[in-house]
């Protein structure tokens, strides 16, 4: 089954580490994918820009509307996400709790969902 | 796929059925953490796939993936030193623990699944979490599978399983078989948690499913491979009573599922194999002469299961087995079966009126099924209007749906009938 994992980073907390902290997680999180791959496990993934690069679009009423940043204003942001093929939601839980970043943000294990219809892989 | 085993992708399959369970019982006593042996046990898998198509079928299957998943998770620690400090010096402590020999002796194996059973159910577990485990680690059963079988949202089961894995972890709850005074103790958990597993699957608590299929088999299952491990009394007595029970299954509903009663079922319908295999168990377990309260349940389901007609079962002889019980686990529901087989035995006003008083001590007065036992009773008696009452009362505790569709039937069939009595 697969798993996205949602990668939720508060910048506040970021702020505050040394520089030598905050630039270990890059490397560690590539490695942390590598382990991924090694495993079986990995699927696809990619590191995301600051919600100020975001634009969130709507269609309501067929009406075009663009406004500036995510859609909600919260705390933690969406930083990244990580697919992973894994047997359970507890394999997935396994796997998330070994990711760097998990340390210092917090890491949302969502099953994904095929919709009726979707080609099988 | 040229030149090598072309069964071996199937051969992978088969050994996956055969031997994770036993795989995983025996890596995580190597590698001393659940979670590390599981991500193992996988790389492991995931090698016989990769290699076993071209190089063939290992003579032992089993070893060889014991020794390729401590190798693998040897690998993945130093991997992933990169990034956690702590790997490096797990994987260099591995590696300097003699490997296991490939031909270790099936004792051990033996004892790797039995360690594996004892620490899913240590009591210092949340029974529900022992459930959880046990049927993921045992019965390699997915969180996924498991929440759906108790009608659970997977989250839940998942973070049960989480939080159990933690404690076993830091309450350093040691993978071992408990011997000498503790072994009674710890045995009685492991059996509580298959019978759940079992009742479970058996008459689901609410909804439309009455029976599980799956959940009993997986208990029957676990049952045997217990029998297997630790012959003794109990384990006979429990897969004895598990067995005898499951062999009423098909005749338990009716073709529209509705319920029928044991005196109603058609006996035909009975699987005789399973019986004979519960009957010879309770011997087997009486001839222990250390009798316990599976033991002497199955007993009295054997009685049952072996009169040929309803009005054939000997119930003084279930009567009798009850009153040991009432000695060896003392509790209310035995109490009210026994009032039940007296009832049989000499009579449904003596029924009827032992089954009220045990309504009048309070304990069972929100347990349907005592007030449905009472009913049936006043409804033998010839009391329809009381017996109407008692069925109005157990339909109102009742959650399951065709139980309540049976209450319903009989208190239409007292109303019809509850002209003048009292």
């Amino acid at each position: 089954m697969r798993y996205v994992f949602l990668i939720y980073l508060e910048e506040a907390k970021f702020a505050v580490m040394e520089a030598a902290e905050r630039e270990a997680f890059e490397p560690a999180m590539l490695a942390y994918d590598e382990d991924l791959r090694g495993s079986g496990n990995y699927v696809t993934s990619s590191a995301l820009m600051a919600p100020s690069e975001a634009v969130t679009v709507r269609t309501w009423d067929g009406r075009l509307a663009a406004t500036d940043g995510p859609f909600a204003e919260t705390k933690e942001h969406l930083s990244g996400f990580i697919v992973v093929e894994a047997r359970d939601l507890n394999d997935a839980i396994q796997l998330a709790a070994r990711m760097p970043l998990a340390r210092a943000g917090s890491v949302e294990v969502r099953p994904m969902r095929k919709l009726a219809g979707e080609a099988e892989d | 796929m040229t030149g090598g085993a072309p069964d071996a992708l199937p051969a992978v399959e088969a050994a996956w059925r055969e031997h994770s369970r036993r795989v995983l019982a025996t890596l995580i006593r190597l590698l001393r953490d659940f979670d590390l042996a599981e991500e193992a046990l996988h790389e492991a898998f995931l090698a016989a796939a990769a290699t076993w198509p071209r190089d063939g079928i290992p003579a032992n299957p089993r070893a060889w993936l014991v020794s390729a998943g401590r190798f693998k998770a040897i690998d993945r620690l130093r991997r992933r030193a990169r990034f956690d400090k702590a790997a490096e010096e797990l994987a260099r402590e591995f590696e300097h623990e003699m490997e296991p020999a490939a031909d270790e002796n099936d004792m051990a194996i033996r004892d790797d699944q039995l360690r594996l059973i004892f620490t899913c159910c240590h009591p210092a577990l949340p029974a529900e979490a022992q459930v959880a485990l046990t049927l993921r680690e045992l019965c390699g059963l997915t969180t996924e599978e498991i929440a759906r079988a108790f009608l659970a949202a997977t989250p839940a089961i998942a973070q049960r399983i989480v939080r159990a894995k933690a404690k076993i972890r830091d309450a350093g709850i040691p993978y071992e078989v408990p011997d000498g005074p503790e072994l009674p103790e710890r045995l009685d958990s492991v059996l509580r948690v298959i019978y759940l597993v079992f009742n479970e699957g058996y008459a689901a608590h609410s909804g439309a499913a009455l029976t599980r299929a799956d959940l009993s088999g997986e208990a029957i299952r676990l049952g045997r491979l217990m029998a297997e491990l630790l012959p003794d009394a109990e384990t006979f007595g429990l897969l004895a009573l598990m067995l005898i029970n499951e062999s009423r299954r098909r005749a338990r509903l009716s073709p529209e599922g509705e319920i029928v009663l044991l005196a109603d079922q058609d006996r035909a319908l009975w699987d005789r194999g399973l019986i004979a295999e519960g009957a010879a168990l309770v011997d087997r377990a009486f001839a222990t002469r250390h009798i316990g309260p599976y033991t002497l349940q199955a007993a009295i389901a054997a009685v049952h299961a072996l009169a040929e007609t309803a009005e054939e079962t000997d119930w003084d002889q279930i009567v009798a087995l009850y009153d040991v019980l009432m000695r060896a686990a003392p509790s209310p529901v035995v109490r009210l079966n026994r009032a039940v087989a007296v009832g049989m035995a000499r009579g449904p006003d003596t029924g009827a009126e032992l089954i009220a008083a045990l309504l009048g001590e309070g304990e069972l007065a929100g347990y349907h099924l005592a007030h449905a036992a009472l009913a049936d009773m006043l409804r033998r008696a010839g009391r329809p209007r009381a017996a109407h009452d008692a069925y109005a009362k157990a339909l109102e505790l009742c959650r399951l749906e065709p139980e309540q569709r049976f209450l319903r039937k009989r208190m239409e069939e007292t109303r019809s009938l509850g002209g003048g009595d009292a």
